[in-house]
């Protein structure tokens, strides 16, 4: 089979991108939009066709599917490390192909009807083009290193996109906010690819098939003895923990998740598509695409991702209790699903062998199943959130409540994705939120049970979410005012066919057929025991929500909030992350850092280079006679230059 | 004698057809008044130039070792050649002018027959044939710079330049005389020979090594030899200034450094510490010209003293990566200063002549399209990524630096602060387009379409040369 078609999925956009960019303002919204949605049309057949050709062309002789590179050409060569650029296929890039390709083309569709008529509709779709260009880009690199580029580019597209309200106050210092802090941790990210490439002389991803380990033994390239061992000592690890600040950066891991809520000023089919299907997961991604690293060499190290992960999982579940504005509900939400698949990966025991037996790698299928299945689910509860805010053109729940009965396919839709986030079988979220937690109890018992209790919490405030919105009290002032509608088809067909996608994707297929840890084909089944408790503490937790949440009414709400009106204060304050964030970097480091380097640098450094300045300046005046115009004198310092270097060189 | 071997001289062949051809359409055409089909005849004769150059790769060597070529000459024959088509097409705005468009033919056959000179300078195996192309390329050139001649100063410039060439051919002769009454022959290869075998008195072989040397810094204008390049640039019809400040330099830069590495490898200790004082002086001393100037045109020639003092660290390395940064620079060099001096002469067409940096003042209200350009080209000179300069740059630095010794180090971190005052003023130019206001700002103009193809060309070169390390790989590949 050839792929080398393949470079075209990456080409489209990028050029979309560019004739938006530059001529889109000539165009009306219309050709705009087509053009975009077009071209990222064939992409997703491209994406699909590309799919079918690798997971039907079969598995090699060791059972696992092929790991292809249709192209690899050398960027800048520098002696023994190279920059490649290229295109890799291996299960998990063509899982992502699907994921990324399914959601964009979603949330195109779906933007025509949310973004009509909105001033920068074409620039608007330009960077769409661009985001979907760069995670394209992103999860088809061959080496970490092209990876890190296109991981810088998807940042940059998610501030512009975070940013596209630019008038709004809000909107500019949240695509602030999300830039500065992912870029933050993307440091840590890039001093960890340069350690790796330094001491193993590879930035290429190669090593997944032919690892080859010993202790301390050298399993890149055996000349340099010295860096070989020390890599195969401490220097892997560290990288890797390095590269993860890089990724918990960008998947909104606690403590360098603030960004993401504020992310949710930019249009919310941006934050369908950015902030909960595809960008945030790439950190989440690059564990899985660095797993037989951490495997091999730093298996003690991952507890640290399981701790971030369960914490974060767990605090992001608790504000997202709290939450009154929708879409926040949802990004918390959001950080706490990440953070399961960050656990996933994290409770992944080494081994090669005998994987398939004792569940030691479940989690690494887990991880992607449930990095699939949310995708789809999440991305059709934002879209969901979309519809809403059209309709009351507000995000806060005290507009809402009772608006089943205006809009019938957003509601139903709505709920369907609920069910799935839950855990509620048949639908998706159920198959793959199971898998984790039984991953989990593989690993610890403890991490097993804390996870089935946020999975409760998950249940809960997700059902908190629905009935606030489509039950409960109905703001009937401003409903009478204004009468909530259904969103027009352009909208709802997305909703549908995510909805869909979400009821059948659990138990349709075997995700363990494409995607395992080993490669192999791996038959899910379902770990009774581990079914039925998540099942039943789910239903627990939902029926808990109708109680409080469904009525009119809500007298134990009410209670609750009166009783603990500080509890309920801290979480809807997100428990004072942001200010402790304001008060080390005003307080502390503006104070004590920032400003003797700013003295610094104004009186040391710029004094010294103003004296240069000046010095040359004076210089340059002093010796504007010397060019005097005449030819004689020209003849003379010619031949006197000549003459004086040949006695120079006499005499040295 | 064997004539069969002219056809061995492929680059050198073509190239006499071309001026042929050109000379004979001039002359059938001559006293014709519209001659609309002239300039894109020579544009495609230089183009098949360039594509001949381009395909010849083979070392060659013919008439018993006094014509020599490697397939690093080529890639630079091939360079100045594209790099003349640049010139060839962007000149036609100025001799489309009724004061010069009766001297179109005799500027194409001029510009050919010094492209010619220099082909030959690039592949001489002997002393003779390679002093015999200089002064193909010289005299012709003392004629380009006169073109104008019946205003003032571009007479003055070219006797300036003609002058000051006859001095430094005069000073290069006596150095290979030197050269030959201690070795006896002049045959690149042999000297090399007698030279390492400690043949002929030490001190005269350094002196006739000196005084070659200063001959060919006068073309590629070194400082202490530099001298004339100011007046000349200033004074010579601007098209000629961009042909001058880029292909001329570029094959004496090539040749100067085969002939080090090849002929005085042998000497490679003296002349390393030559060029350390000569590179210091020349990217100093221009540098500090250049930020008191404020006439575009010497402007640019302090700059190109500074860009030559630039190219020749490539020479320090003395290794095929020091070729390869050497060509490569010269093609970066080529397009962006292609595309400022295509900027200034169509603003000077616009302008009645003038070409002061005060005349820049407000041009990217009224052309911002060209101000747009022009600083690109500028960031390009500078040395900014992610212009092809920051690669060139690069590549410079690591060539020298590779080198390994204490002093090459001093040398390239001197080359590095110069890379920050030529940034000051390059962006002077900048400021002036793009902050400075002023009331008499340049109206706005159209460009024709030969300025634009040219335009083009060149900011593609300066977008895509970095990026793509297919022509980087083009030139490494041959040396």
């Amino acid at each position: 089979m050839d792929y080398s078609f393949v470079f075209l999925i990456l080409l489209l956009p990028a050029l979309t991108f560019v004739v938006l960019g530059l001529a889109g303002m000539k165009m009306s919204h219309k050709v705009a939009g087509l053009i975009g949605t077009t071209s990222l049309g064939i992409v997703t057949v491209l994406s699909y066709y590309t799919a079918f050709c690798y997971f039907t062309a079969g598995r090699g002789a060791d059972g696992t599917f092929a790991t292809l590179v249709p192209y690899n050409f050398t960027w800048l060569p520098l002696g023994a490390l190279n920059f490649d650029l290229g295109i890799l296929l291996d299960p998990i890039s063509v899982m992502m192909l699907i994921v990324i390709s399914t959601v964009s083309l979603m949330v195109h569709i779906y933007s025509f009807g949310y973004m009509h008529g909105e001033k920068g509709f074409q620039r608007y779709y330009a960077f769409l083009s661009l985001f979907t260009m760069s995670m394209l880009g992103l999860v088809v690199a061959t080496n970490i290193f092209q990876m890190y580029l296109f991981w810088e580019l998807v940042g940059v597209s998610s501030y512009l996109l975070i940013g596209f309200y630019y008038p709004l106050h809000a909107a500019v210092a949240a695509s602030k906010k999300a830039f500065i802090v992912t870029r933050f941790a993307d440091m840590f990210f890039l001093i960890g690819i340069l350690l790796f490439g330094y001491y193993t002389n590879s930035f290429s991803f190669s090593f997944a098939g032919d690892i080859v380990m010993g202790n301390g033994a050298a399993p890149f390239i055996p000349v340099d003895v010295v860096k070989a061992v020390a890599a195969g000592g401490f220097i892997i690890p560290t990288a890797l923990v390095l590269m993860f600040i890089g990724g918990a950066g960008k998947s909104a891991m606690f403590p360098l998740h603030i960004w993401l809520p504020d992310a949710m000023e930019g249009p919310t089919p941006v934050s369908a598509l950015i902030h909960a299907a595809t960008m945030v997961v790439a950190g989440v991604f690059q564990i899985a695409r660095m797993f037989p690293l951490w495997i091999e060499y730093a298996p003690e190290q991952m507890s640290i991702v399981v701790y971030v992960g369960v914490f974060t999982a767990f605090y992001a579940a608790a504000v997202a209790c709290a939450q009154s504005d929708i879409k926040r509900v949802l990004a918390f939400s959001t950080i706490s699903q990440i953070a399961f698949m960050m656990v996933a990966l994290g409770v992944c025991l080494p081994g090669h062998e005998a994987v398939l037996d004792n569940h030691a790698q479940l989690g690494y299928m887990a991880s992607m199943f449930h990095l699939f299945t949310h995708a789809m689910f999440k991305a059709c509860l934002f879209l969901g959130a979309g519809c809403i805010i059209h309709a009351v053109h507000s995000n806060e729940m005290s507009a809402m409540g009772g608006l089943r009965k205006y809009m019938p396919v957003t509601h139903i839709t709505f709920l369907i994705s609920c069910l799935a986030i839950s855990g509620i079988p048949p639908f998706s979220g159920f198959f793959s939120k199971d898998e984790i937690i039984t991953a989990c109890f593989a690993y610890s018992p403890v991490v097993g049970w804390i996870m089935t209790g946020i999975a409760a919490m998950t249940a809960f405030y997700m059902f908190r979410l629905y009935y606030g919105i489509f039950w409960g009290t109905e703001n009937k002032e401003l409903h009478a005012h204004h009468t909530p509608h259904e969103a027009p088809l352009t909208m709802t067909v997305p909703l549908i066919i995510l909805s869909v996608i979400t009821i059948t994707c659990g138990w349709a297929v075997n995700f363990g057929s494409f995607v395992s840890a080993s490669g192999q084909d791996y038959q899910i089944h379902l770990d009774t025991q581990v079914a039925v408790t998540s099942c039943v503490i789910a239903v627990i937790s939902i029926a808990l929500a109708t109680y409080i949440y469904k009525g009119e009414k809500q007298p134990v709400a009410d209670m609750l909030y009166r009783r603990f009106p500080k509890l309920h204060r801290a979480a809807y304050k997100r428990f004072y992350m942001d200010e402790v964030y304001m008060f080390v970097t005003h307080k502390i480091i503006f104070r004590l850092v920032s400003t003797p380097i700013a003295w610094f640098d104004r009186h040391v450094v710029d004094g010294t280079f103003d004296f240069l300045a000046w010095g040359a300046n004076e210089g340059g005046e002093s010796m504007r006679g010397w060019q005097s115009g005449d030819v004689r004198h020209y003849a003379v310092w010619f031949l006197s230059g000549a003459v004086a270097l040949t006695l120079v060189l006499l005499c040295i | 004698m064997n004539y069969s071997q002219f056809l061995n001289m492929i680059p050198e062949a073509t190239l006499m057809a071309v001026l042929v051809i050109v000379f004979v359409a001039d002359f059938v055409s001559a006293g014709r008044k519209e001659r609309r089909w002239f300039n894109p005849l020579v544009c495609l004769l230089m183009l098949a130039q360039v594509l001949v150059s381009f395909v010849q790769t083979d070392a060659v060597s013919a008439f018993g070792g006094m014509y020599v070529t490697s397939p690093s000459a080529n890639v630079m024959k091939t360079i100045l050649a594209a790099g003349t088509l640049i010139v060839l097409i962007q000149s036609r705005n100025w001799l489309s002018r009724p004061d010069t468009s009766f001297k179109e033919g005799e500027f194409y056959e001029l510009v050919v027959s010094t492209l010619l000179g220099m082909n030959m300078m690039m592949s001489a195996g002997h002393f003779l044939l390679f002093f015999i192309g200089l002064e193909m390329a010289s005299v012709p050139m003392a004629c380009l710079v006169a073109l104008d001649k019946y205003r003032h100063h571009s007479a003055e410039a070219a006797a300036k330049f003609i002058l000051t060439a006859t001095f430094s051919s005069g000073v290069m002769l006596y150095g290979i005389s030197f050269l030959y009454g201690s070795v006896g022959t002049l045959y690149f290869d042999d000297v090399a020979k007698l030279l390492a075998a400690g043949t002929g008195n030490l001190t005269m072989c350094i002196m006739g090594m000196v005084f070659f040397f200063s001959g060919l810094g006068f073309k590629i204008s070194l400082v202490p030899f530099h001298f004339w390049t100011a007046d000349t640039y200033q004074g010579a019809p601007t098209t000629v200034t961009g042909y001058l400040s880029v292909i001329s330099k570029g094959a004496a830069a090539f040749t100067l450094m085969a002939i080090l590495m090849k002929v005085f490898a042998p000497l490679t200790e003296y002349w390393t510490n030559m060029l350390y004082i000569v590179i210091v002086l020349s990217i100093t001393i221009a540098n500090l010209f250049a930020i008191r100037q404020s006439e575009l045109k010497r402007f640019m020639a302090f700059s190109s003293i500074s860009q030559a003092g630039y190219i020749m660290l490539a020479v320090i390395g003395n290794s095929a990566a020091g070729v390869t940064a050497l060509s490569y620079y010269v093609l970066v060099y080529v397009v962006a200063n292609m595309a400022v001096f295509s900027v200034i002469s169509v603003v000077e067409e616009n302008n009645g002549g003038v070409t002061d940096m005060d005349a820049y003042n407000g041009f990217y209200r009224t052309n911002p399209k060209l101000a747009f350009l022009m600083t690109l080209a500028l960031f390009s000179l500078a040395g900014i990524p992610p212009f092809a300069g920051m690669f060139s740059k690069f590549f410079i630095f690591m060539a020298a630096a590779q080198q390994g010794s204490a002093a090459a180090y001093a040398v390239v971190f001197i080359a590095l602060i110069n890379t920050v005052i030529s940034l000051y003023y390059y962006l002077l130019i900048v400021k002036a387009m793009y902050i400075k206001d002023s009331d008499k700002a340049l109206p706005t103009f159209k460009s024709d379409c030969n300025t634009k193809l040219a335009l083009a060309i060149c900011t593609a070169g300066i977008a895509l040369f970095g990026v793509c390390s297919c022509v980087y790989d083009w030139i490494a590949m041959a040396s």
